[in-house]
């Protein structure tokens, strides 16, 4: 089965190519069916091949299907070890669920078949990403699912501001990518090769310290742009212009964990450059408070939910900067799950609500919406930390394990803490929002329970949400043994969470934290809606207008920059010395030109002058 | 000898063009397709080439070498290498297109006809001609033709246009020849005879400060040809006031002939002087990577902003040429191709739309993607080709020169990377305003989509875009021998060692 | 009195003064002609001279060149001339004056 792993990534490229040719003729439901299939199939693929890892058996394999650039040694080669198991399970996982949650959810949208391309072209690319063997498939993959979370931000492109976002979304992404290709370009001038066995098997020979740290910066760079962290963040709040299962699937569970994802795959670089993974731990740690400080003050659902991902995933980036690669792509899992959930939750929501996204005009939804609410409370408790749901463990065994290191490590953790705090206290105040207290609907709005294929996959998530934590326990670590070959291959040594009671002294710190910022928040919005007006509210709501600041300081001076360059430097200064030499040789022309007089014979004359003058000439000289 | 297939393939065109022209005036609503039709034997032609081309040999292949002018040793003296195959093929798939997107030419149908034909003989013979004044004959033979699309089926500002491209290129040629002439005059006084033989003058023995003048009088020539900044300007107002089928050829090919000499001349010819100037070379094409992006990005018209979007990726060709690297070179040929396809496909759905309104602002859009679906759809896939999306095309030429160039000049190849946030900014807004929000002028609302026929034109640009992304290996590996073959050369005339990667590691950990 | 080059000499400069006057006084166009063609056979006249004089040939060669090309010039000029008298009804050179600077 491993052999033939490309399978995996073959059907939903059918599908992508079927529906990109005919999805027109296919037509609505029909292509969300066939979208879905191929999806679900490669699900269904990728767990068999897996099997083997489960038992902590399976060698990683390497499949090439091609050369592609044979002077860079660069060959279409996949990677099957437990770790691109895991996140191909993850993808094709919970890309299954949301392609037929999608299906209720674009019901009815004129494009529907072209929506489903799209996400079967992110599917695949995103499939590239974790099974390339290579950091040159990695690269594609990586570019690919930048094209498709533009297509997907974009999809509805009529309305100028989803147009925007989708190309910021590029265009911030395309700046860390800068970054990783110059890490690409030092890799290669290196080692000679893009291939993750050889440049991991020979990184501690071949690499000199400021080498690595050099490498892994640049990597940095661009993980911080795929994963949305400071200070490349940015596009992530406007992507949710996008429709909301894209939301859930790309921008929350799947795409921007990549940059977490190439962390953990190039722990052999880390490794070698602990001041970069001490960046990288501190990255994730202040990006993870900063944003759930931003999430607080959100007036839109998924605004909400896009902040807290972000801060999320500045909790990966903690853990795997700490050397807990184990626990940070455990927490991406977990993580994958509920946000999914809470983003599909929110869906519903917005649905149902005839396209409001405003928290302020929702409230009690709960018995209106059920099962969403239900779900979606298993999502909440799970985020905030509450054992035994997903994200307690996950939550946990990163707090735990950047204890453990010491130092200043300490700092990080209490960061940390401060998040899960703020991350119990923004979540209880959506939920209390949204479905709690007295309504605050417009005018007009029904609010009804979504249709079965959309509360489907809600119910599917809920599931996985409250019980995916049990696959990682502190007395069951069955998915660090599963991960553990990927690092092992390379001697990746993996930090671990302290021996003894310690952990769980830490655990019910932080369950107590969450219970707290659960109280607060319960007792702030239980009620009536506080009003939350201010400066303070209002540089919150605005994310503190980083965007402006990078609108002034970057964005218009580079706008002005080009247009000197355009219309004063190119226009005037090269062209005008084009255009002046020109204009010298007209002006010497013009002085010549009284010599052409017309008449024939006074042509004559300067030639009979000239021959007469060239007679005198030789003549003078004495002869030829 | 075996058949003189080049000979067919240069002459070819040319004798369609006699065809053509003999036709009398009643079977007018048959030339196009005619001319379509019988551009399709160059190609043919050329696929014959590509076929029976050995893929291991770094050397000429198909050479023919009939004496022209004895005494001075001008020859009929043509081959094709790894290097110059593709461009040829290029020229050839370029031709039938061009045709194809030109059936709203009504006016002098006939001389247009024949001005593309004899271009596209003047083209093909630049790309194989192994004799420098044979070279230097086509090279003078392309630009006449083009003075002429520009200057009679133009916009408005075509005479302006055509004649600031005239002059600027004849310029070059003028230092071209002399330099030729200098050579061959070189080669009397060391040989005992002139010579043009482009395998004669290897041999000469050219001292190091001759050396020098030589390689500018060479490159400024064929810097104006590609354009290197400072010496663009020319392009983007033929660019603007071209037809159509005139953009796609300048931007597909023509601009291929400053960076094929640069490589196929300089480099071998003075390969002193290459390695010496270099750097320079080298700083001026990474100069115009970001400049050339830049400027791009606010230009309200979008045909200039392709047009600047030109110069910033010859850069990158010209930066990949003088990083005199494998992978750089490759790299430097590849994206030749790769250019030619992108930006031609861009300047024909450019010419698609101006066809239709008859403005080229872009301001003057928007919205465009709800009223022409599959117009947007082309426009989009070809701007994220020409971004260098991995998987497509662009990427594959821009990443080798990148990697290329960073064994040699690793600062210049760092900025360079920064020139591909600005392509993806130009492009994206440029999509943005003319396709996305709302259709807000009532003269975009009535658009009709893309026809059969601008269909069946773009298709075979979007199959080459994505094969070549995907599968480039059969273009990469005819291309490897014959530029290693010239880097050989270097090494051997002189002290220049290609960097071999893992070069940084070794200095790192203190070198053997 | 024998007749040296020098007389053949002295006749051409003579034709060459004639021709060259009449090209400076003359707007007739096809008078301009005549006179050209004056001074033409004067520098034939010189060279069979000059020919004959030296004992060798190439001056004599040189003349049928001149010739030829007088002749192939006689028969574009003529063409010309006919030409612009079609259009314009007037041989007069001063009023053919478009190039004047």
């Amino acid at each position: 089965m491993t052999d033939v792993i490309w399978l995996v990534v073959l059907f939903p490229l059918i599908g992508f190519l079927a529906l990109l040719f005919f999805g027109k003729r296919i037509g609505e439901p029909r292509a969300g069916y066939l979208g879905s299939a191929t999806v679900i199939v490669a699900f269904v693929l990728a767990l068999i091949a897996a099997f083997d890892f489960i038992g902590g058996e399976g060698e990683a394999h390497t499949v090439v299907l091609f050369e592609w650039m044979p002077s860079l040694g660069l060959d279409v080669a996949f990677l099957w070890d437990p770790l691109s198991a895991a996140m191909t399970l993850v993808v094709t996982g919970v890309g299954a669920l949301i392609h037929v949650y999608s299906i209720g959810y674009m019901h009815g949208d004129p494009r529907f078949g072209r929506f489903f391309t799209y996400l079967n072209l992110f599917i695949v690319s995103m499939l590239l990403l974790v099974l390339g063997d290579n950091f040159g498939v990695l690269f594609v993959g990586w570019e690919l699912v930048g094209l498709s979370s533009y297509l997907l931000i974009s999809f509805w492109f009529t309305k100028p501001s989803a147009a925007a976002a989708g190309k910021k979304a590029f265009v911030v992404n395309r700046v860390g990518d800068v970054g990783f290709l110059v890490a690409l370009m030092l890799i290669f001038s290196s080692f000679g090769s893009l291939a993750y066995g050889e440049v991991f098997e020979h990184a501690p020979e071949v690499l000199s310290g400021g080498m690595a740290t050099a490498v892994t910066l640049l990597l940095l760079i661009g993980a911080a742009g795929k994963s949305a962290q400071l200070p490349l963040y940015v596009w992530l709040p406007d992507a949710m212009e996008g429709p909301t299962p894209v939301s859930a699937l790309i921008h929350a569970a799947t795409m921007v964990t990549a940059g977490v994802y190439l962390v953990a795959r190039s722990g052999a670089l880390f490794e070698l450059a602990p001041t970069s993974a001490a960046i990288v731990a501190t990255v994730g740690a202040l990006t993870a408070l900063f944003a759930a400080t931003i999430a607080v003050g959100q007036k839109d659902i998924k605004r909400v939910l896009a902040y807290s991902t972000i801060s999320q995933l500045g909790y990966m980036f903690m853990a795997v900067g700490a050397a807990a690669y184990v626990a940070g792509v455990f927490h991406l899992v977990t993580h994958a799950f509920f946000k999914a959930l809470l983003f599909l939750g929110a869906g519903s929501v917005i649905h149902a609500m005839a396209d409001e996204q405003d928290m302020r005009k929702m409230g009690g939804l709960r018995s209106k919406m059920p099962i969403t609410f239900a779900t979606m409370a298993i999502a909440w408790l799970a985020i905030s930390g509450i054992p035994p749901l997903a994200g307690f463990w996950s939550k946990d065994e990163i707090l735990a394990v950047v204890f453990n290191r010491g130092g200043a490590w300490i700092a990080l953790w209490v960061i940390g803490l401060i998040t899960a705090g703020l991350t119990a206290f923004y979540m209880t105040r959506l939920m209390y929002m949204t479905f709690f207290g007295a309504p605050r609907w417009a005018d007009g709005v029904e609010p009804h329970e979504s249709p079965a294929l959309m509360t489907m996959p809600l119910v599917a998530l809920g599931v996985a949400s409250a019980f995916a934590g049990f696959i990682n326990t502190p007395w069951r670590l069955g998915f660090e043994h599963f991960l553990e070959p990927t690092f092992e291959r390379f001697e990746v040594h993996l930090a671990h969470p302290p021996d003894g009671i310690t952990p769980w002294i830490l655990a019910i710190v932080s369950v107590l934290v969450a219970l707290a910022g659960i109280a607060i928040g319960r007792r702030r919005y239980g009620g009536a809606m506080p009003a939350e007006t201010g400066l303070w509210w209002d540089r919150v709501e605005n994310g503190y207008y980083v965007d402006d600041v990078y609108g002034t300081t970057l964005v218009l001076p580079g706008k002005r920059a080009s247009q000197v360059m355009a219309f004063a430097f190119d226009a005037k200064i090269i062209d005008g010395i084009v255009n002046g030499t020109g204009t010298a040789v007209r002006a010497f022309s013009k002085a010549l030109r009284p010599l052409q007089t017309g008449l024939v014979r006074s042509y004559g004359v300067g030639i009979l002058a000239g021959a007469v003058g060239l007679l005198i000439w030789f003549l003078s000289r004495g002869g030829v | 000898m075996d058949f003189p297939v080049i000979a067919l393939l240069v002459l070819l065109p040319s004798g369609i063009a006699v065809v053509i022209a003999a036709l009398p005036q009643r079977t007018r609503s048959l030339w196009f397709p005619l001319a379509i039709a019988l551009s399709a034997l160059p190609l043919a032609v050329a696929g014959y080439i590509m076929w029976e081309f050995d893929a291991v040999d770094g050397g000429f292949q198909f050479t023919q070498d009939i004496s022209w002018f004895g005494p001075w040793d001008i020859a009929w003296n043509v081959g094709i290498d790894g290097i110059s195959l593709f461009l040829v093929v290029l020229t050839t798939i370029l031709f039938p297109i061009s045709l194809a997107a030109s059936m709203n030419i009504t006016e002098k149908v006939k001389l247009y006809i024949v001005s593309l034909l004899i271009l596209e003989t003047g083209l093909l013979g630049v790309f194989v001609s192994l004799d420098l004044l044979l070279f230097f004959v086509f090279f003078e033979i392309v630009l006449v033709p083009m003075y002429f699309l520009i200057g009679l089926w133009g916009s408005k500002n075509r005479v302006y246009a055509a004649v600031k491209f005239f002059l600027y290129t004849a310029f070059g040629s003028a230092l071209l020849l002399s330099g030729i002439i200098g050579l061959a005059v070189m080669a009397r006084d060391q040989l005992g005879g002139f010579s043009f033989d482009f395998n004669t003058l290897l041999t000469l023995e050219i001292s190091s400060s001759a050396q020098l003048w030589f390689f500018l009088a060479f490159a400024i020539a064929f810097a104006i040809k590609v354009p290197l900044f400072p010496l663009h300007t020319w392009l983007p107002d033929a660019h603007t006031e071209a037809p159509t089928a005139g953009s796609v050829l300048l931007a597909g090919v023509l601009l291929k002939l400053g960076t094929y000499g640069l490589l196929r001349f300089n480099l071998t010819l003075f390969p002193d002087a290459s390695v010496r100037l270099a750097p320079w070379l080298a700083t001026l094409a990474v100069i115009g990577i970001i400049y050339g992006a830049a400027v791009a990005i606010v230009q309200p018209d979008v045909k200039r902003l392709v047009a600047y979007s030109s110069v910033s990726h010859l850069g990158f060709i010209v930066l990949g040429i003088f990083a005199m690297t494998t992978q750089g070179l490759q790299g430097g040929v590849i994206q030749m191709i790769n250019h030619g396809l992108t930006t031609g496909a861009l300047f024909l759905l450019v010419g698609m739309i101006y066809e239709r309104r008859h403005t080229r602002l872009i301001s003057d859009y928007g919205g465009l993607a709800k009223v022409m679906p599959i117009y947007a759809g082309f426009f989009l896939f070809t701007a994220f080709a020409s971004i260098g999306l991995p998987g497509l095309n662009g990427f594959i030429g821009e990443f080798k020169v990148l990697l290329g160039a960073y064994l040699r000049f690793p600062v210049l190849a760092i900025i360079a990377a920064l020139g591909v946030v600005l392509a993806a900014v130009y492009l994206l807004w440029a999509y943005e305003r003319m396709f996305t929000g709302p259709v807000t002028n009532e003269a975009n609302a009535g658009l009709r989509d893309l026809n059969g026929r601008e269909i069946a034109v773009l298709v075979p640009m979007a199959v080459l875009i994505v094969f070549l992304g995907i599968y480039p290996k059969p273009a990469l590996d005819r291309i490897e021998p014959a530029v290693d073959r010239i880097l050989d050369r270097i090494e051997a005339v002189t002290d220049y060692e290609v960097p071999e990667y893992g070069s940084t590691a070794d200095i790192a950990g203190g070198g053997e | 009195m024998s007749v040296g080059p020098a007389w053949y000499m002295a006749l051409a400069a003579v034709l060459f003064g004639i021709g060259a006057l009449g090209i400076l006084t003359r707007r007739n166009a096809l008078v301009m002609f005549m006179s050209i063609e004056l001074m033409l056979n004067a520098v034939n006249l010189t060279f069979v001279a000059a020919s004959r004089a030296l004992g060798g040939i190439e001056g004599q060669v040189a003349v049928l060149f001149v010739m030829v090309v007088a002749a192939a010039e006689v028969t574009v000029g003529l063409a010309i001339i006919v030409a612009v008298f079609r259009r314009r009804a007037t041989a007069s050179v001063d009023e053919l004056a478009e190039l004047a600077g």
